[in-house]
């Protein structure tokens, strides 16, 4: 400490503090990013169901009820159906890690059959939408343009315009689609999944799910030339580089200019002319 | 480099103070002033300067070049790029190009001029004297002399007629730019208060432009952005035509109550399907954002901008932020098509506050 006290006054240590400060802010910008998982088509049958009950015994009946008729702290899955079994437990959201309105995303315990054996069993409890094929979820052919339309209109006000997630209300926040496979994204418009609205068939139809899935993909995949992407949460993370690293480039070269210069100097008009 | 008596590096007096004897300025004609190239280490010092500003100014030389060179290589017209390449990633790579180059080109002359001010020029404090700001007596009685001669050789004063026709000339030229004023009009009449809502005018979703049926909004927590049918091109209708429609449980929704004047409006059909279906303003009614942040599971609507938050589930009434008024709400009815369509425009205007708002 004293020796960064004997030379605060060194003609070095502004340029220091403010370089060290710009390392600081640097090293806090940081961003996360996480792995998916994809799976091949389901298809059920009545060993396929039983074999989930007892899957869900073992692992949801905890929360949702022996039946999975709901209890006080989880809600009912009658009903429920294949596809947001498959969302819910292939995005690692269930079985959740503690109770609350929000789960994350995190790597599953469970392998695909076994989700799928899962959702077999809570869609014999009644209706629900099916888990979309590979057919469905395709984006051969799909109209990406019309796909950035409805992104805007109906997914960005949440996931942000290139689906880097953002915030909601009370501290929740709607979730990054860059891990998401085209099949959670699916299910996701189909089911609505925690405080995500529902878009079903008939506000969003099977062939615009694909076109907005192709320009999530198409989005996922341009390229930074740049290198940086800063997230693609688009104004917040450029202005605060611009603000914090532009700034202090700017006082870097501002305290450059007006440093004292070591030679002599001449003063002219003065009593010694 | 020696230590004398001379070498001071503070002023040695208060900035603008008259000096107590003023000299001349000119560092010409003083020629015992120390000539900064008088010690060897400072020849060197300023060869080495030397170098690194032409080096700084060779490399803005090449960065400008290389700016024209990325304008005219790097394609960036969709028919243009070369066959199978992304036009979006092609125009990234253009920007960062042109932008790199002319960064490099700016700075290094910046930076080469600066290290020259700085290396290379003797370090001289001038004091610049400031002088009277009107002209000596002299000047000034020959600039009368000559304005009234001129005036009197004119005869502008002789002829009337022409001075008053030369004045009618210019007055037309003179009010002219007032009247171009008019171009910021026409005032907005009753726009501000209308939307192209009306009784029976069927609301269809913007990108995909299909009307909908009660079926298509059975799913509890739906919630899509809606448009009036037929009016997808006309952004002035759009810009205050935008509606989201919700899809409730039975049983969630506390309607009516949209307030008009401190009143509770009853009488417009405010939902559809069994009180589980309602319509409101997609614009915010702070500063006219769009609103379609809505959660199922809280029934609140954000609003990005400001976090004013309003409850679906109440009218629309705000609960945290700045919006002064609850989302106008539009009354639904089923047309006989079976399609969603508005009962009649909104009862209110839609949007932020405006002067004559009241």
């Amino acid at each position: 400490m004293s020796s960064i006290i004997s030379r605060r006054r060194h003609p070095a240590a502004g340029y220091a503090a403010v370089a060290g400060g710009l390392v600081v802010v640097g090293v806090l910008y940081s961003t996360l990013a996480g792995g998916g998982a994809s799976a091949a088509a389901p298809a059920q049958d009545t060993t396929q169901t039983s074999q989930g009950h007892s899957l869900f015994i073992e692992s949801c009946a905890t929360c949702h009820g022996l039946d999975a008729q709901g209890t006080a702290v989880a809600p009912s899955l009658v009903g429920a159906g294949a596809a947001a079994v498959d969302f819910q437990m292939s995005t690692g959201r269930m079985p959740a890690k503690e109770l609350g309105a929000e789960n994350d995303r995190k790597p599953t315990d469970f392998t695909p059959a076994e989700i799928y054996d899962i959702a077999s069993y809570i869609s014999s409890l009644g209706g629900g939408p099916a888990i979309p094929d590979a057919n469905q979820v395709s984006t051969a052919g799909a109209n990406t343009a019309l796909g950035q339309v409805l992104f805007s209109t109906n997914c960005a006000q949440c996931h942000g315009f290139a689906g880097a997630g953002g915030a909601l209300t009370y501290g929740k926040t709607a979730p990054s689609l860059n891990a998401a496979t085209p099949t959670q994204i699916y299910e996701a418009m189909l089911t609505g999944p925690e405080a995500m609205p529902v878009f079903g068939d008939g506000t969003v139809t099977p062939s615009e799910k694909k076109d907005i899935i192709a320009y999530i993909i198409d989005t996922r995949n341009e390229a930074n030339p740049g290198g940086f992407s800063l997230g693609r949460t688009g104004t917040v993370t450029e202005g605060l580089l611009a603000w914090l690293g532009g700034l202090g480039f700017l006082v870097l070269i501002a305290m450059w200019l007006t440093a004292k210069r070591k030679d002599r100097v001449v003063h002219v008009g003065e009593d010694d002319l | 480099m020696s230590e004398s008596p001379e070498e001071i590096s503070g002023p040695r007096r208060v900035i603008g103070t008259p000096s107590p004897a003023p000299k001349s300025v000119d560092v010409a004609e003083k020629p015992d002033t120390p000539a900064f190239s008088a010690e060897p280490s400072m020849v060197d010092h300023a060869k080495n300067a030397e170098r690194v500003v032409a080096a700084l100014f060779i490399l803005a030389f090449l960065a400008g070049c290389g700016f024209i060179a990325a304008y005219v290589g790097l394609e960036v017209g969709v028919s243009t790029i070369p066959k199978g390449a992304n036009a979006v990633v092609a125009a990234f790579r253009s920007n960062l190009a042109l932008g790199t180059c002319l960064t490099i080109a700016l700075l290094s002359l910046g930076l080469g001029s600066m290290i020259w001010v700085r290396h290379l020029t003797p370090n001289i404090e001038t004091v610049e004297e400031r002088h009277d700001l009107n002209s000596a007596p002299a000047d000034r009685a020959a600039f009368q002399r000559t304005f009234a001669e001129g005036a009197a050789i004119s005869q502008i004063t002789k002829r009337p007629l022409i001075r008053r026709t030369m004045l009618l000339a210019t007055l037309p030229l003179a009010l002219a730019p007032l009247v171009l004023l008019r171009d910021l009009g026409p005032l907005p009449e009753n726009s501000l208060r209308t939307t192209v809502w009306r009784k029976g005018l069927r609301a269809v979703t913007l990108g995909g432009l299909r009307p909908l049926t009660l079926a298509d909004m059975s799913t509890a927590g739906s919630m899509i952005t809606v448009i009036p049918e037929g009016y997808q091109d006309d952004a002035d209708a759009l810009a205050k035509a935008g509606v989201i429609l919700i899809k409730f449980e039975p049983g969630q929704l506390r309607v009516p109550t949209n307030v008009v004047g401190g009143v509770t409006v009853s009488s417009p059909n405010w939902t559809l399907g069994d009180n589980t279906i309602v319509a409101y303003s997609k614009i915010c009614t702070h500063v006219g954002c769009p609103v379609a942040l809505y959660e199922q599971t809280t029934h609140h609507i954000l609003c990005p901008c400001h976090q004013s938050t309003f409850d679906a589930s109440t009218g629309a009434t705000v609960i945290f932020g700045p919006a002064p008024r609850p989302l106008p709400q539009l009354p639904l009815m089923v047309d006989a098509d079976g399609y969603i369509a508005a009962a009649s425009d909104f009862t209110q205007p839609v949007g932020p506050s405006f002067w004559e708002r009241g």
